[in-house]
């Protein structure tokens, strides 16, 4: 295969690492704080519940600032498709995050109730929101997204705001957002005591329970969709052009590569492993464990999608032979190595420097622990 | 065309607002990250407890800042996709790599290691703690360095050539990216304009404290430390600013048209306008005070080169255009058919003046009708708001050597240990707090109004850089902006406010919040 070919398939592949990155730690936090409210029953364990990611929700949040860079070097015919083409619903999703920084640094400042309740609500709604757009988008990306390209690729979104809120995208916003109050349950689990970590097993075992059946729910209903199938004009090591192969809807289409590699089942089988095996740990109080199980969850899930799809990232419902896809969509080979050699060097060293503040900070945190430290939350 | 030029209109005054106010909050997390970890470093070399306190005080200060800085970032991280998608599409194989080298080698560093800095305390040893400290504050300056090796390719994009089959750009010299010379000069010029931010900010308060004479010996340790590191991050900017505005007028000259208010070009050595008031539409000062001889020394560092005038930047524009009319033209063709042979060969001829025919496509869209008049109107387009661009240069050299002279005296009084003395000195502190906003957000005017009407220089206009909205979305996100932004700042500025009344907590523990 050419290197151009390899460097897309890396690319795409690494695009989805970041996306399991982005929904296991930006998660945990954005599940935290939709459910902030049922973990903590009074001031002082809600303000337990947020130091638990007091430390580490800042640099969780750089996942999701690298995947929108990454998306813009990578893939960028996909970044500008799809963010402009999503605008409203981009909007609302940024609005909704750009609360929680503040939640996070300025909620436990004043002592004033209405001011700490305010701020409740605002990582409320920068937790749910975010986590049912993530999901919603996703489920679009399946359906296909009506836009199109005119000659010098300008793209042109002819859909309306409201119809990306479809039944099908709402399933997929519920599921991402339960995987994520999931991931939150088992880390307050980690690090809370009593009655705290009481709430986040029972709220964790039925997120987790809800989400497998929203998943087979879901896969039920992609086998009846219709999916999107190159038909010709397909070259993986071509330039990025998505004007000149042509792309047919077939019902169904998108099982076929399961079909065409059945080992590929092992990929869905991930989230309900995950899950099942999560859910069980956690009610062992073995939420370590669960927290991991849980990524595994993820792991499956955003894998299926990508298996389900390839080599399709954005189809086009309205034109579906101007489709993004892995071979037509990405940046140059010369950035795509380049990039490839910074990302090689450096995720290892994030890895290691994020584990080893997890590692500093380990351990419970309690309201007691909170009221005696000045700089916490 | 009306509604295009409104979609425009809108989406650059979303863009700045986001990005000025956006940078209301960088600066200081610039610099403080740095006094803060000078703090420390006495603290873990003393063992001097004050230090430790001078630490955690500032510490808050720059936490409550730090969180609009962040949550005001995604926005920017967003709009390039959101508002500009065409720009997005045609400069990300080149723009993207920089913003996402920022956030896997910066952004990372910066946010986990800032988690780490606050809660930390009492986790590790003092040695330990200084290093994250030390880590928040390299973080944060690579993650300006980044983002200004992009904006340098917005401002002389020397790496990269138009792919036609791809119809954008590409890169072509990853190193010409990140050696950028402009790039290299902007990066340090506006990282130690954050060091003087931080350092009037820091100056201010401790100022005001000790007049007042509260928190004295944490208010005059402040002061000193902060008069020091801001007098020379002072010099460091004008010399960077000078050097960056030697390099800019070089690669743009329009921009130093407008900097200048030089309309027409003048034999050498021209004089240099002190004061003017610029008319864009009659392409002349109503009004100017001039030194002469001073601008031809000054930006060529020479006595004879000429410097080109608003009315010399539009006749090259012109001839520019016309030439870049069958790169355009032979772009439809190859669309259809890359490797038509005739149409590359013409491409290729012209390619390096296609950015100016596409500038004159906003007038002319049928380029082969194109009228003198068209020409004409293109051509006056080429030069940026005179006015704007002259002013905000001015203010922001003024702000500058204001800070200069200021951070000097207070330096010089204060290691001589006078300052308690020099009432004048203190009172004049929190008023120059506002000094380094002002002029960080003049500079960027200078730098992004004047580098109009380009997204990226000379290549790809703004006019076609924006994304294909309705004018309602683009009323949408502007009014939600401004509510949420005009919301957060009032909060903001209150618990600021709030904490800078309050002072240090001396002596004891951890006041606790109930």
């Amino acid at each position: 295969m050419e290197l151009y070919a390899v460097l897309k398939i890396t690319w795409w592949l690494l695009l989805g690492v970041l996306l399991i990155g982005l929904a296991v730690m930006v998660g945990m936090d954005m599940g935290i704080g939709a459910a902030l409210r049922y973990f903590g029953r009074t001031d002082g364990e809600r303000r337990a519940v947020l130091n638990m990611i007091g430390p580490h929700w800042d640099g969780n949040q750089v996942w999701f600032i690298l995947g929108g860079g990454a998306v813009f070097a990578a893939w960028p015919t996909i970044y500008a498709t799809a963010f402009s083409g999503l605008y409203i619903v981009m909007l609302l999703l940024l609005w909704s995050m750009i609360i929680r920084p503040l939640g996070f640094e300025y909620r436990s400042k004043l002592p004033s109730p209405s001011w700490r309740n305010l701020w409740d609500w605002g990582l409320f709604v920068s937790g749910l929101l975010p986590m049912v757009i993530f999901g919603a988008a996703i489920g679009n990306m399946l359906l296909g997204v009506p836009f199109h390209f005119n000659w010098y690729l300008e793209s042109w979104y002819t859909g309306s705001f409201i119809s990306l809120f479809n039944p099908f995208a709402i399933l997929c916003g519920l599921m991402s957002l339960l995987l994520a109050l999931y991931q939150g349950s088992a880390m307050v689990m980690n690090r809370g005591e009593g009655a705290v970590r009481e709430r986040a097993r029972r709220l964790g075992t039925w997120a987790g329970l809800l989400a497998l059946a929203l998943f087979t729910a879901g896969g039920f209903w992609v086998a009846r969709l219709s999916g999107y199938v190159v038909t010709s004009g397909d070259d993986p090591a071509g330039p990025a052009m998505p004007l000149r192969k042509i792309v047919e809807m077939v019902q169904g289409a998108w099982l076929h590569n399961f079909s065409a590699y059945p080992v590929l089942w092992l990929v869905p089988g991930l989230t309900y492993v995950g899950v099942l095996a999560g859910v069980w740990a956690l009610r062992r109080g073995w939420s370590h464990f669960g927290w991991w199980l849980g990524a595994l969850g993820w792991i499956g899930t955003i894998g299926t999608v990508g298996a389900a799809m390839f080599p399709f990232m954005m189809p086009s419902s309205s034109n579906p032979s101007q489709s993004l896809t892995v071979w037509d969509a990405s940046s140059s080979q010369t950035t795509l190595l380049w990039m490839l050699g910074w990302t090689i060097v450096f995720v290892p060293i994030v890895l290691i420097y994020t584990s080893w503040a997890f590692w500093i900070m380990r351990g419970k945190v309690t309201p007691a622990h909170v009221e005696g430290n000045d700089h916490a939350y | 065309m009306h509604s295009l030029q409104t979609v425009v209109d809108l989406s650059r005054w979303q863009f700045a607002a986001t990005a000025l106010y956006h940078f209301l909050f960088v600066p200081l997390t610039l610099g403080l990250s740095f006094l803060l970890a000078a703090m420390e470093t006495v603290y873990v070399t003393t063992g001097r407890k004050i230090y430790k306190d001078m630490a955690l005080f500032w510490g808050k200060l720059f936490a409550i800042n730090f969180a609009l800085g962040v949550a005001t970032g995604l926005t920017m991280e967003f709009q390039f996709g959101t508002n500009w998608s065409q720009y997005s599409r045609f400069v990300g194989d080149v723009f993207g790599a920089p913003l996402a080298i920022e956030g896997l080698m910066a952004f990372f560093l910066e946010s986990t290691f800032v988690g780490l800095m606050f809660f930390g305390w009492d986790r590790m040893s003092r040695g330990k703690h200084l290093l994250v400290t030390y880590m928040v504050a390299l973080g944060s300056n690579l993650s300006a360095l980044w983002i200004l090796v992009a904006n340098g390719f917005m401002q002389s994009p020397r790496e990269a050539v138009f792919n036609p089959v791809t119809m954008r750009l590409e890169l072509t010299s990853f190193a010409d990216l990140i050696f950028s010379g402009d790039a290299q000069a902007k990066f340090v010029h506006t990282s130690i304009a954050g060091y003087v931010t931080a350092a009037m900010f820091v100056a201010g308060i401790s100022g005001w404290y000790m007049l007042r004479n509260r928190h004295m010996e944490l208010a005059k340790r402040s002061f000193r430390m902060a008069a020091l590191f801001g007098v020379f991050a002072s010099i460091g900017v004008i010399s960077l600013g000078d050097a960056l505005g030697f390099i800019d007028g070089g690669a743009q000259p329009a921009k130093l048209v407008a900097m200048e208010a030089m309309w027409k070009t003048r034999t050498p050595p021209a004089g240099f306008n002190v004061i003017a008031f610029p008319s864009q539409k009659q392409q002349r000062n109503l009004y100017e005070i001039q030194i002469p001889k001073l601008l031809t020394p000054l930006v060529t560092r020479t006595m004879d080169t000429v410097i080109p005038g608003a009315d010399e930047v539009e006749n090259q524009a012109m001839v520019r255009m016309k030439d870049g009319i069958p790169a355009v033209l032979a772009l439809k063709t190859l669309s259809a058919d890359p490797t038509n042979q005739p149409a590359l060969a013409q491409f290729k001829a012209h390619e390096q003046d296609m950015g100016y025919a596409l500038l004159l496509k906003r007038y002319a869209p049928d380029l082969r009708a194109a009228t003198p008049a068209d020409y004409q109107r293109a051509a006056r387009a080429v030069i940026p708001n005179v006015a704007v661009i002259f002013w905000s240069f001015r203010v922001m050299v003024l702000a500058g050597f204001s800070m200069l002279f200021y951070l000097g005296v207070a330096a010089y009084c204060s290691l001589n240990n006078r300052v308690q003395d020099r009432r004048w000195l203190l009172k004049l502190a929190p008023w120059l707090i506002p000094a380094p906003f002002i002029a960080c957000e003049a500079g960027w005017l200078v730098a992004e109004m004047g580098r109009q009407p380009w997204t990226v220089y000379g290549v790809l206009p703004t006019w076609m850089s924006v994304s294909t909205h309705s004018v309602g979305y683009l009323v949408f996100s502007l009014t939600g902006f401004v509510l949420i932004y005009s919301a957060f700042i009032v909060v903001e500025a209150y618990l600021m406010l709030k904490f800078i009344r309050k002072g240090p907590d001396e002596g004891r523990l951890a006041a606790p919040l109930h």
